[in-house]
This record gives C-alpha cells, sequence and structure tokens, in this order.
C-alpha cells in the first residue's frame, strides 16, 4: 500500500485520492484498536494509568478513531469508484487534495489535544478547542466548521464530477445519500442546557448516519463492488439497490424513534420507535440474499473460479452481508423493543451490539474496498488471497465476534442483576460489576481484543505487500 | 430492462420511483412529529412550576423544589413528582440564578467528558454508574453509604464535595479521576444532576434502587 505512492498504476486522480484517504484510515484504525485495549483493561486493573491517561481519554480516542477512520475510508471509496463510474476524470480534483491535507492536519491536531488536554473548565471556550464532550461528537466547535468545508469540498467533487460525467444508478443514489448524510452533521453543532434537547438532535446525527445514511452507503459499495469483482450485471444489482433503498429509509428514518424511549421524549415513540425499527433488520436480510445470490449465481457458470477477480475484497464483502445482518440487525433487534429495552439501555448490552454492528456492517466492507483499491494501484488483473489475507480476516473476525459475545454476557449480567433485581442506582452498578460472571465476561472481551489487534497487525501487512505478490505472481 | 411485457416488479423505474416516496413520506413524518416532540420537551418555566402544571422537562428553577421518582398506577411505571420547596446549597435560588447555575452544570458536564464514563439518560458509556437519577439515590441521601463519607449533611453539599475530591472518597477499586473541578462548578453539576432527574424519562431505569438495602442484608425475603 505504501508502495503504491510511487509505483501506481492509477490514472485518475480520484482514485490517487482515494488511496490517500485509506491510508490515513488504517493509521486511525490502529488508534482505535489500542485505545480500545487500554479502556478494556481499565475495566480489568482500575489502576491501570489513572488520572493519567483515564477510561474517558481512552475511550473517546477509541469512539472518535472509530467514527473518523471510516469516514476516510468512505471518501476514499467515493473517490476511487468516482471516475470508474462517472467515465469523467473529476472536477477540481485538486482542492479535494487540498481538503484532504487539510482535514488530515485537523485531524491530527483534535487527536493531540484530546490525549494532551484531555478536558477543560467549564466554559464556552472549552467545547469550542478542546472537547464537545457528547459522546461521537467529541470533536471541538472548530473542528466541526473545519469538517463541514472540507466536506462541502468532497461533496463539490463528488457532484459537480456526477453532473459533468455518466449517470449510473449507483452514483445517483450515492450522491443523493452522502447529501444528507453530510447535511445531518450540523443537526450536532449547537449547544443548549437542555439535556432532553440536545439528546434529541444528538441521535439525529448518530442514529441518521448509522442506520440510515451510513447503510445506504454500504448498499451503494456492495453494488460497486459486486459488478467489480464478481462481474455482476448491472441492472439486477442496481434494481436490488433501490429496493434497498426503499426498506432501509422506510425502516431506518422512523426508526429514530428506539432512542426517544427513555430522554424525556413522549411516549408515542414507544409504538414508532418498536414498530420502524423491528423493520430494521428486513433490508439487512435483503442485502444478505443478493450479496450470496449473486456470488453463488455467478461462480455457477463455466470456468467458474476465475470469475472472482479480488478474493480477498470478495472475502471481506461475504463478511459484511452476514456481519451487517448479525450485528446491525440481530443484535440490534435484541433490545430495541422498549419492554426489553427498559432493562438493556445503558448496559453493555449496548456495547456488544455496537461491537459487532460497527464491525460487521462497516468495517468489513471498507477494508474490502481498500484490497479493491490495491488492485487498481498495482494493476493487478486477479487479486488472490494470501496467508495474511486470510489470518487477517479469520482473526479480525473471530476477536470481534468473541468480544461481542464476551460484552453479550456481561451487559445480560447488569441486566438481571444491576436492573431487573436491583433496580439500577450506585449500589446495584457496583454489585453488578463485582460480580464474578461479569469480570470473567471482561477478561474474554479483554482477550478477543488482544486477537482481534493481532488480525490488525496482519492485515496491515496484507495491505503493505499483497499488490507486489500479486504483480509478481503475474510477471 | 426496458422491454414492455418485463413485470413491474423488475422494473428500476418503479423501484427508484417508490423509493423516493417511501423516503420522502418517512422524512415528513419524523418533521412533523419533530415539531411535536420540540414543543413536548423544551423547558418549562418557574411559572409553571409555581402552578403545578406538570412539564416532561421543567424550568431551571426545580432546584428549589424536593423532587421524587414515584410509581404512577395510571401509567405503569415511575415518574418524577415534584413536592415541596427546599433550599439548595442553603438558599432559594431566583429563575435567573437558576438558570445560569444549570448553564455552568450542563457546560461543565460536557467540558469534563462525564459521558465517555457515565450514562446521562442511559447514554454514553458504561464504565461508571448511571446519572439519570442520581440525585435520588439512596446511597446519597441521609443513611446512605455516600453522604457520611464526605462528612456534609446535605444530598447537595455532599455531591460537590465528592465532584471536587472524588478520589479522595474511594468505594471502590474504580474510582472516578480527579477532573480539577471548581467549588462553582460543583454546584453546577449537582443543579444539573437535579433538573435532569425531574425530567419524565417514561419510567427510566425501572424500580430505581428499590431492594439494595434487601440484597445488601443478605438479600432475602424469606422469614
Amino acid at each position: 500500500m505504501l508502495t503504491s505512492i510511487k509505483t501506481n498504476h492509477l490514472t485518475s486522480s480520484g482514485q490517487k485520492l482515494g488511496m490517500m484517504y485509506f491510508r490515513v484510515a488504517m493509521v486511525l484504525f490502529g488508534a482505535q484498536l489500542l485505545m480500545g485495549l487500554i479502556a478494556a483493561i481499565q475495566f480489568l486493573y482500575p489502576g491501570f494509568l489513572f488520572e493519567l491517561f483515564d477510561f474517558s481519554v481512552a475511550r473517546m480516542v477509541h469512539i472518535n478513531a472509530l467514527v473518523v477512520w471510516m469516514l476516510y475510508a468512505m471518501i476514499g471509496s467515493v473517490y476511487y469508484m468516482l471516475s470508474e463510474e462517472t467515465e469523467h476524470a473529476g472536477v477540481a480534483m485538486g482542492l479535494g487534495k487540498l481538503a484532504f491535507w487539510v482535514l488530515t492536519l485537523a485531524v491530527t491536531v483534535v487527536v493531540l489535544v484530546y490525549i494532551f488536554i484531555q478536558i477543560g473548565p467549564g466554559k464556552e471556550s472549552t467545547i469550542w478547542l478542546i472537547n464537545e464532550g457528547r459522546e461521537y461528537l467529541e470533536a471541538p466547535r472548530w473542528a466541526d466548521i473545519g469538517i463541514v468545508v472540507v466536506v462541502l469540498t468532497f461533496y463539490w467533487n463528488v457532484f459537480a464530477t456526477y453532473m459533468a460525467g455518466k449517470k449510473t444508478g449507483i452514483m445517483t443514489v450515492m450522491v443523493a445519500n452522502l447529501m444528507a448524510l453530510a447535511g445531518l452533521y450540523l443537526a450536532g453543532m449547537f449547544f443548549t442546557d437542555n439535556i432532553s434537547m440536545d439528546q434529541y438532535w444528538w441521535w439525529w446525527v448518530i442514529h441518521l448516519w448509522v442506520e440510515a445514511t451510513w447503510e445506504v452507503f454500504v448498499g451503494t459499495l456492495a453494488a460497486y463492488a459486486l459488478i467489480k469483482i464478481i462481474g455482476a450485471r448491472r441492472e439486477v444489482v442496481e434494481m436490488w439497490l433501490w429496493i434497498e433503498v426503499l426498506m432501509l429509509f422506510g425502516s431506518g428514518i422512523l426508526g429514530l424513534g428506539h432512542h426517544y424511549f427513555w430522554i424525556g421524549t413522549p411516549e408515542y415513540w414507544w409504538e414508532i420507535g418498536a414498530l420502524f425499527s423491528a423493520l430494521e433488520p428486513v433490508p439487512l436480510i435483503a442485502m444478505f440474499v443478493h450479496v450470496l445470490y449473486d456470488w453463488g449465481k455467478e461462480q455457477g457458470g463455466s470456468g467458474a473460479r476465475e470469475t472472482v477477480k479480488n478474493n480477498p475484497a470478495m472475502a471481506w464483502l461475504v463478511t459484511n452481508a452476514f456481519g451487517n445482518f448479525l450485528g446491525a440487525g440481530i443484535w440490534g433487534f435484541f433490545h430495541t423493543l422498549p419492554q426489553v429495552n427498559i432493562y438493556t439501555h445503558g448496559t453493555q448490552f449496548t456495547a456488544a451490539h455496537g461491537h459487532l454492528a460497527f464491525f460487521g456492517a462497516y468495517a468489513t466492507i471498507l477494508v474490502g474496498m481498500m484490497y479493491v483499491g490495491l488492485q487498481g494501484a498495482y494493476g493487478v488483473k486477479e487479486m488472490k488471497s494470501t496467508f495474511n489475507s486470510k489470518m487477517a480476516i479469520f482473526l479480525i473476525t473471530f476477536g470481534v465476534v468473541g468480544m461481542t459475545v464476551a460484552l453479550t454476557i456481561a451487559g445480560y449480567e447488569q441486566v438481571l442483576v444491576e436492573r431487573a433485581e436491583l433496580g439500577g442506582g450506585w449500589n446495584a452498578f457496583f454489585t453488578a460489576q463485582d460480580l464474578p460472571w461479569y469480570i470473567q465476561a471482561q477478561l474474554w472481551r479483554t482477550i478477543m481484543g488482544v486477537v482481534t489487534l493481532v488480525g490488525f497487525v496482519y492485515l496491515v501487512i496484507d495491505l503493505l505487500t499483497i499488490g507486489k505478490k500479486a504483480q509478481q505472481a503475474e510477471a | 430492462m426496458a422491454q414492455e411485457n418485463l413485470s413491474v416488479w423488475t422494473s428500476i423505474p418503479f423501484w427508484r420511483r417508490s423509493a423516493a416516496w417511501v423516503t420522502g413520506f418517512a422524512t415528513i413524518l419524523l418533521i412533523w412529529l419533530t415539531f411535536d416532540t420540540m414543543g413536548q420537551i423544551s423547558m418549562g418555566t418557574d411559572a409553571d412550576l409555581q402552578q403545578r402544571v406538570t412539564k416532561r422537562v421543567p424550568a431551571a428553577t426545580v432546584i428549589n423544589y424536593h423532587i421524587e421518582y414515584k410509581m404512577s398506577e395510571k401509567r405503569g411505571h415511575e415518574v418524577p413528582v415534584i413536592g415541596k420547596k427546599e433550599p439548595f446549597f442553603g438558599k432559594e435560588w431566583s429563575p435567573k440564578e437558576a438558570a445560569a447555575l444549570l448553564h455552568l452544570g450542563k457546560l461543565t458536564s460536557q467540558a469534563k467528558n462525564c459521558m465517555n464514563c457515565h450514562t446521562l439518560l442511559g447514554n454514553g458509556a458504561y464504565f461508571a454508574p448511571d446519572l439519570t437519577k442520581a440525585w435520588l439515590d439512596p446511597a446519597w441521601q441521609k443513611g446512605g453509604a455516600l453522604q457520611p463519607m464526605t462528612g456534609k449533611s446535605t444530598v447537595e453539599e455532599a455531591m460537590s464535595e465528592f465532584l471536587m475530591h472524588p478520589s479522595q472518597y474511594p468505594t471502590h477499586a474504580r474510582m472516578m479521576p480527579d477532573l480539577k473541578i471548581t467549588a462553582d462548578e460543583a454546584k453546577g453539576l449537582v443543579a444539573f444532576l437535579k433538573h435532569m432527574s425531574s425530567i419524565d424519562t417514561n419510567g427510566f431505569p425501572r424500580n430505581f434502587s428499590k431492594t439494595v438495602d434487601q440484597f445488601k442484608t443478605g438479600g432475602t425475603n424469606a422469614h
């Protein structure tokens, strides 16, 4: 991946820019895993880095690195597919490159401030300069504004290129969806003393990103990747994409209601949230069926094995189909009904769902897109999985599933002991946290976190070396 | 796909139009519900409190009142009940003072990154107790474990003392770090917590801290 900076077969400046975004995404992915490991250890040894690098700091960088690496990989993927889909070299790509450096500089400053300054006094200046203190949206306000400017530049690249070039169904969905995705960020950029109001709009960003626009984004990426990797027919893929958009937005937009059960909002959100969020797994089943069906169909013909042009990318795409359905669909449905959620809300159950959903729905397909990018950058006709590719996907998937199972058990214990039995509160919380069942689950979570990290090391090595190996094999 | 005799179920324009209609309809419904919710969760006024008008999110001056969390037969879960006036840090706060204190408290809660260990209204991180009804937690009341530890005689003073020097009052191996919270910021945070406990959260958390004492003394209803 690094050597591809110099020996690059890509001719489009958009695709080169996409590769730059992928590289930073991987660095941030690594940071996310390290921070997660620190936070996991702090559950077991609370004295670890106490009053030096507290859980709140590790956890903040953990979830921010997550969101930002995914946004980087998403932007990278769009830049990568843009010129191929539109058959246009790209409008104002120089500006896009400048925006990349501005964004990367800003992210670096924000992370350094998170790590070294951490918190500030209870003044407006703190939320403008240090940290906004709202989970996932901690980025200080100056950075928010910077992000908006950069994203507008990115959007201009995409929109203007789309208008100037060929308008495929995939790009039409992409352009419309990105507008919603970028616009929603604005809902998180204000301060209010009313915590219910605060949480109401906070969820507009968080939910309408990860349970609506990001999912549609994944649908478009999968559509592009299926055409690219197994030569699926565009008509079939695009028809599925529109059906997915219909079902994802049809369930996901009002599914927002499942976050409005307990934050001070009226009771009618119980019914609306329950109904629509219960439907949210349906499109994920459809996406799962679609990917596997197309794969099976394309493999079934003559010369079957040759049809997959990029094995590691296809492996991650199939993992995405499973992971999205299991992590977002099943683990989400577990606790989406208010009758269940009143006990699970705010327990490790949520963390279990969060881990498998972010990994299954997003990390998988974005890593797949990186392999697609590498194939292009090295000009390889056929990309075969290496030993490292297989170790990477196996260990990371096994690690994340293991963490999810461990956290589910921890959450289940919390639900029963802390909530159902003791009714919540200070004593109930600590009673449940100190039980061997809980501690054992946290231990397994940490072990599985280490497995994930080892898998990540394999992934980095593979991304750095697979291109050259494939090139040599073909030469 | 352009052939006339193809079924509507395999027609891209049909699905494109359907996707647009469904998305548009869901969006309009969400916006309409948002307007209704905004009306219901905007903060009440001091006059509402004086006239006993129940608001889902009361005015900042709710800190001048005694708050309880009681089972409502009608709704089938606990609801906050605002009772008689009681002093908060030894005085009654005017609407202006109360609003300023709540503002300081909310701002401090963000500046100190509370949400990345605790949950507020159940949202945040799961490393430390949920703060939604922390003000009403038996542990902080007279006879609870936390109040005598700080050597204070009211909930608000005990909480603010703890917030200023948390690692001086360890209760478990897992402790709250010293976040350099000033005396004013601590008062603000306690006001923020008291205000949050008065929000109607549809019964979350359920059965709040009801059975802790039984559990600790051997845990049983058996005689």
